[in-house]
């Protein structure tokens, strides 16, 4: 099988490539990128006017099964991915049960086997049931293919014991995705606390909840020498943070999702439940601060998050709806109209934050257009204008922030291991 | 008046102009004489029907609503739901749904969480008075607060109004600050600091934590009901304390230089924010408000069915 892509704009930051040209995939891997390719192939992609970039690999998903299928499955979330231009996904252990066993490990893998049509990388639970009491068997979980561990949705309230998985990740070389969040300043909270809080009446998620865990996170990686990513940054202080522990040197990397560059608390003054998300939408002002924590490398990659919920969770008086928004069909078209149309990133720095970034972080060989690099490809028309509507989506669910808004940036072909997977 | 009433709810009075505000108390202002009346009633809504659906335990704001429906002669429908039931229940927009599909024309909703008002309106067709959301509004006791204001010192504007209690918690104290700013007034909320919500100077208030100095300038002072159960009681102050620091008696009274209204959204706790002699002494206007409550629901079922008359007109225009 020999595919063919002539004449996009191809981006490839791993090659610090921004020019156009042709490439070339042969057998699922790619064969090689130059000008005016002349080879056979059995199929042929005219790309001109388009955006080439790697695949997606967005390491924040929640796929749902097993136990909650009426949101999402493994075959609807990564028909969705490949909408959305993304070939591998990290899926959240928080499923029920829990993958927090090389057991529970295996049977996914089953169900990935059978349905998947994308890649589906696994994360393990750090604690058994993601109940923050006693350790996963790690090395087990490490063995049995899983990519990372986190408890997901939640952190591990003591110290000690999560300096004792960090010290298990390091010695099994496994990264740690922290969701850093003190529950107990949350305090039940909905919404970040401020002047939106206190205008609705609604209780108020203050920063510190995330920031204090942050730094307690990174405080136990630099002690362990554990390799720690900390998921969905919301905030101006956990950006200022991991700007300083990475002055340290130390081995952290940060995350987050299109919903905290695109839209801030305002966007609750009308009790729209899909602006209902864990962290909480927060200012302005934190806005600012991830847009240039984007720009100036500090945070390293955006992923969505993708959380379904069905409407009988959503469409409920907002205290009692779920958290958590869908992001596989908009995150490509938000960072394109949120960061490159408004001139904060390149194609290439894009590219960087949800392919490259992301590979070099869960160690996998894709990610890049490098010879030799899986064939995953991304094939967008940038300038491409469209509503996101509810009937739009190939998601079992509809919980998308970005609902009625205009976005830019279609993808026309996502090619998973050198065969086109999905054509617009 | 100029202003046209053309909305179908009453939600808060955040959203709402100080015109249209004025719009309700002046309309509130012409129903007051029907409560004199030997007939106390007015064709203005017969053969409408307002369900008044109740999420929290109300006896008074229910009540008032009931009779001023009633003085409009609408047919009055109640509905009492425990709130631990919604979660096996049915959702509170098929609810909705099924009072609307009975052909009602205004659903009164009390609702203990914050925004339910807003999305059941959203959902229905029909008119939704907010009775009290959560902590979020509770615009007709704002309205008959400041209707109560207007009658006793003939203004708003310029007024010093101090709100006193449970501001973090308080539908009532949110809905007085729209009102009352809105009006020209200036507003002092006073409490212990846990008790006073983040960033609420924003809303346009002064934040005290001294009684004696804010009642110094004020010329009326709303105390908020005080619930100490709260949270299990864990951000709040003790009860003899709060009475002794923020209690408002005759001897803090006694001392002022000028006249001072004092008002109470009910139910009262005697010895707790208010002391018995202030309640039902001079000062006093409470049950003055109770009385003008009436007029100002009535305003406000007249001009939301208007509104909801207006909105289907346009719908067909179209």
């Amino acid at each position: 099988m020999r595919l063919l892509i002539k004449g996009g704009r191809v981006i490839d930051p791993a090659n610090n490539l921004d020019i156009i040209a042709d490439i070339l995939a042969q057998d699922s891997k790619i064969s090689r990128i130059a000008k005016n390719i002349r080879a056979e192939a059995d199929k042929v992609i005219d790309a001109k006017g388009m955006i080439v970039m790697p695949g997606i690999i967005d390491m924040h998903v929640h796929l749902r099964e097993p136990g909650r299928e009426d949101k999402e499955t493994v075959a609807t979330a990564t028909k969705a991915a490949l909408k959305g231009g993304i070939t591998t996904v990290l899926a959240m252990p928080n499923t029920y049960p829990a993958i927090d066993s090389p057991e529970n490990i295996e049977s996914l893998k089953r169900i990935i086997k059978k349905s998947a049509c994308a890649n589906v990388l696994i994360a393990a639970a750090i604690t058994k049931g993601r109940l923050g009491k006693e350790l996963t068997d790690i090395q087990a979980c490490k063995q049995h293919g899983a990519s990372a561990i986190t408890d997901d949705g939640a952190s591990v309230d003591s110290g000690v014991l999560f300096a004792g998985a960090l010290k298990k990740a390091k010695a099994g070389k496994l990264l740690v995705i922290c969701h850093s969040e003190d529950k107990k300043i949350s305090n039940n909270g909905v919404v970040n606390q401020g002047l939106i809080s206190t205008r609705l009446g609604l209780r108020g998620i203050p920063r510190a909840s995330e920031y204090k865990r942050v730094q307690r996170d990174i405080d136990l990686a630099k002690k362990t020498g554990a390799r720690v990513h900390i998921a969905h940054l919301s905030c101006k202080e956990s950006v200022d943070i991991i700007a300083a522990a990475k002055k340290k040197g130390i081995q952290v990397t940060a995350e987050t999702a299109p919903h905290y560059f695109a839209l801030t608390e305002d966007a609750l003054l009308d009790y729209d439940t899909n602006m209902k998300m864990n962290p909480p939408l927060r200012s302005q002002q934190d806005l600012e601060a991830i847009k240039q924590g984007l720009k100036n490398g500090i945070i390293d990659v955006i992923a969505s998050d993708h959380a379904p919920h069905t409407e009988n969770e959503k469409d409920i008086e907002f205290d009692r709806a779920e958290f958590g928004v869908i992001g596989l069909e908009t995150e490509l078209a938000a960072g394109i109209t949120e960061l490159i149309d408004a001139g904060l990133l390149s194609w290439l720095e894009l590219a960087g934050k949800m392919c490259l970034n992301p590979a070099r972080i869960l160690e996998i060989n894709k990610g890049t257009l490098s010879a030799g690099a899986d064939a995953d490809i991304t094939v967008i028309s940038p300038d491409k204008g469209w509503q996101v509507e509810k009937s739009g989506f190939v998601s079992k669910s509809r919980n998308s922030p970005f609902l009625g808004r205009k976005l830019k940036g279609v993808v026309e072909y996502t090619i998973y291991e050198g065969r086109i997977a999905y054509k617009a | 008046m100029s202003t046209v009433w053309d909305k179908k709810d009453l939600l808060g009075l955040e959203n709402l102009s100080k015109d249209e505000i004025g719009l309700i108390l002046a309309t509130a202002e012409s129903f007051k004489e029907v409560s004199s009346r030997e007939i106390k009633k007015v064709p203005a809504l017969r053969g409408r029907t307002v369900v008044n659906l109740f999420y929290e335990p109300s006896t008074r704001t229910r009540v008032s609503f009931e009779v001023a429906a009633k003085r409009l002669s609408a047919d009055v429908i109640n509905i009492a739901t425990e709130t631990s039931s919604v979660k096996k229940g049915e959702t509170l927009i098929d609810t909705g749904k099924n009072i609307q599909a009975l052909k009602a024309d205004i659903i009164v909703m009390r609702h203990n969480y914050s925004g339910a008002a807003a999305m059941l309106a959203r959902a229905l067709e029909i008119s939704v008075v907010n009775a009290g959301d959560g902590w979020h509004e509770h615009p007709t006791q704002a309205l008959l607060d400041i209707f109560t204001l207007k009658e006793k010192l003939g203004r708003i504007q310029g007024l010093n109004v101090a709100i006193v209690g449970d501001i973090a918690h308080s539908r009532v104290a949110r809905s007085n600050i729209w009102g009352l700013t809105k009006l020209g007034a200036k507003v002092t909320v006073c409490a212990p600091p846990m008790l006073i919500p983040v960033a609420i100077e924003e809303m346009g208030v002064n934040v005290s934590h001294d009684i004696d100095d804010v009642l110094k300038d004020a010329d009326a002072v709303n105390v908020l009901r005080m619930q100490f159960e709260r949270d299990g009681g864990q951000a709040f102050p003790e009860q003899l304390e709060y009475f002794k620091n923020f209690g408002i008696t005759k001897e803090r009274l006694s001392k002022l230089k000028k006249d001072i209204i004092i008002m109470h959204p009910g139910p009262l706790n005697r010895g707790i924010e208010i002391s018995s002699e202030v309640a039902d002494g001079k000062h006093s206007v409470i049950l003055e408000q109770v009385t003008n409550g009436i007029a100002v629901r009535m305003a406000v079922l007249f001009l939301v069915a208007q509104g909801q008359d207006k909105s289907k007109k346009y719908e067909t225009a179209d």
